[in-house]
């Protein structure tokens, strides 16, 4: 899994940090999203797909085939 | 139960859509069909009175998912054809070009509509800010335009004439509240948020109603408020509120009381889940329904809806969220503001222009609101998760 976002499209909801803290965090001025980890362990993957799902900026994609 | 073999949402927008994708990420291999009242593929709404509006983004970006993550879904998109009639007992939909459509499961998903004035029907420069069409419709009108006036003072109409000032227009934002968004924000927030507008030259008129529309050859020219005053205008924007768009339920069997009665899994009926603004469902934290009009929500409710289709729910316990961003502040407000809450100031400080409020109810923080500390915000949050995941009884009064 490959993890890609646009930092122009986040809100800096943070619900992704809140379901997947560990694959995202926010930044401190300004709350946009920092991906940690942008091909996370297979153990991640669930919460990752909700975290995309989610993200109400629809700004966290997922290629599969990475 | 029996295994659910089909599923028809109804409604594709991000409530219907996240519910669809849900359902295939948790392993539904059964048909899938998606009806749509509005004919584009399904779009964000958020950006329509933001970027969409002030043309920072063209409407395309808007879009939700690529073509490709659409086609990937493999469910049939029926578009361009709202729903018309619903029987709950035979789960079968009816729509305006006449098809009828069932499933297993029936998801309602069909949203609000915005209200309008009976005064602004038919009248050219008036608006409303739903839908796509309506955000360009309004975009054209406001680039020829040197007065806009907004009428209705909560999200949708601070955000309007944000933007609006934002393109250089003369901007007044009217409602009944003392100050913009007080019943989002509380007042001590709300405050900020009159100043931030006053400072970027919106003129605000608060504590009145709109009393009469001018209008001159079908267009309008201006408006009187309910204290007399009168106001020109080229444009004149109605944020006033939206109805639950539960009209094509009238015969339905379903319970309609501010959108669709749901119990604590948003199930409708049998066989019948409702997600999204349309849903008024049993927050079980709370003890009381709730409908909730916002982006969060759509998708959260969306990935629950789609586990009990399944056969795995739970009951739906959200924390409510929603964010606006509004000339250089970006406001974050996780929970409810109810009106008795007490506001402080937990972290940061309004004079730097970066802070953090929370609000204390009787039986504890009920919200946390952030101006420019998003981050911040959300830490915070953990303090409400209590208060909205821990079932409580209804609260007799």
């Amino acid at each position: 899994m490959k993890i890609t976002v646009e930092e122009e499209k986040c809100c800096g909801a943070g619900q992704c940090v809140l379901i997947a803290p560990e694959v995202f965090d926010q930044r401190d001025d300004d709350g946009i999203v920092i991906l940690l980890d942008a091909a996370p362990a297979e153990d991640q993957h669930e919460q990752v797909r909700e975290a995309a799902a989610v993200c109400p900026a629809a700004c966290i994609h997922l290629d599969d085939n990475a | 139960m029996t295994a659910v073999r089909s599923v028809l949402v109804v409604g594709a927008s991000a409530a219907g859509l996240t519910t669809a994708e849900a359902l295939r990420r948790k392993g539904f291999t059964g048909t899938l069909t998606l009806l749509g009242a509005e004919r584009e593929l399904p779009y964000d709404r958020p950006p329509l009175s933001k970027q969409v509006l002030s043309g920072a983004w063209e409407p395309e970006r808007a879009q939700l998912r690529s073509t490709q993550a659409l086609a990937a879904l493999d469910a049939e998109f029926v578009l361009g054809d709202p729903a018309v009639g619903f029987d709950a007992d035979s789960r079968e939909v009816t729509t305006a070009s006449g098809r009828t459509l069932t499933a297993d499961a029936v998801v309602i998903a069909t949203g609000v509509t915005a209200r309008t004035l009976p005064d602004q029907r038919g009248v050219r420069g008036t608006h409303v800010v739903r839908n796509l069409e309506d955000a360009a419709a309004l975009r054209a009108d406001l680039l020829s335009a040197r007065r806009v006036v907004v009428i209705g003072d909560g999200v949708l109409g601070a955000e309007t004439a944000a933007t609006a000032r934002q393109m250089g227009l003369d901007v007044t934002l009217v409602g009944p509240q003392a100050a913009p968004m007080t019943e989002q924000l509380g007042p001590l927030v709300a405050g900020h948020l009159a100043d931030l507008h006053l400072r970027n030259g919106v003129e605000l008129r608060g504590g009145v109603l709109l009393d009469a529309l001018h209008t001159q050859g079908g267009a309008v020219t201006g408006l009187r408020l309910s204290d007399g005053t009168e106001l020109e205008a080229d444009v004149v924007v109605t944020a006033v509120g939206c109805v639950p768009a539960t009209d094509w339920l009238g015969n339905s069997g379903l319970n309609l009381d501010n959108g669709v009665v749901c119990d604590a899994h948003c199930r409708a009926a049998p066989g019948v889940w409702a997600v999204g603004d349309v849903a008024r469902w049993h927050h079980q934290g709370l003890g009381r329904p709730v409908r909730l009009e916002n982006r969060t929500n759509a998708s959260e409710q969306g990935l629950v809806v789609a586990a009990d289709i399944l056969g795995n729910g739970k009951p739906y316990l959200p924390v409510p969220y929603f964010w606006t961003d509004q000339f250089d502040v970006k406001l974050q407000v996780h929970g409810i503001a109810s009106p008795v809450a007490q506001a402080e100031v937990v972290e940061g400080d309004p004079v730097d222009g970066r802070f953090v409020v929370r609000l204390e109810g009787p039986l504890g923080p009920e919200c946390v609101l952030g101006w420019n500390m998003p981050k911040q915000a959300r830490v915070q949050r953990a303090d409400l998760v209590d208060y909205y995941t821990r079932p409580r009884q209804p609260v007799t009064p």
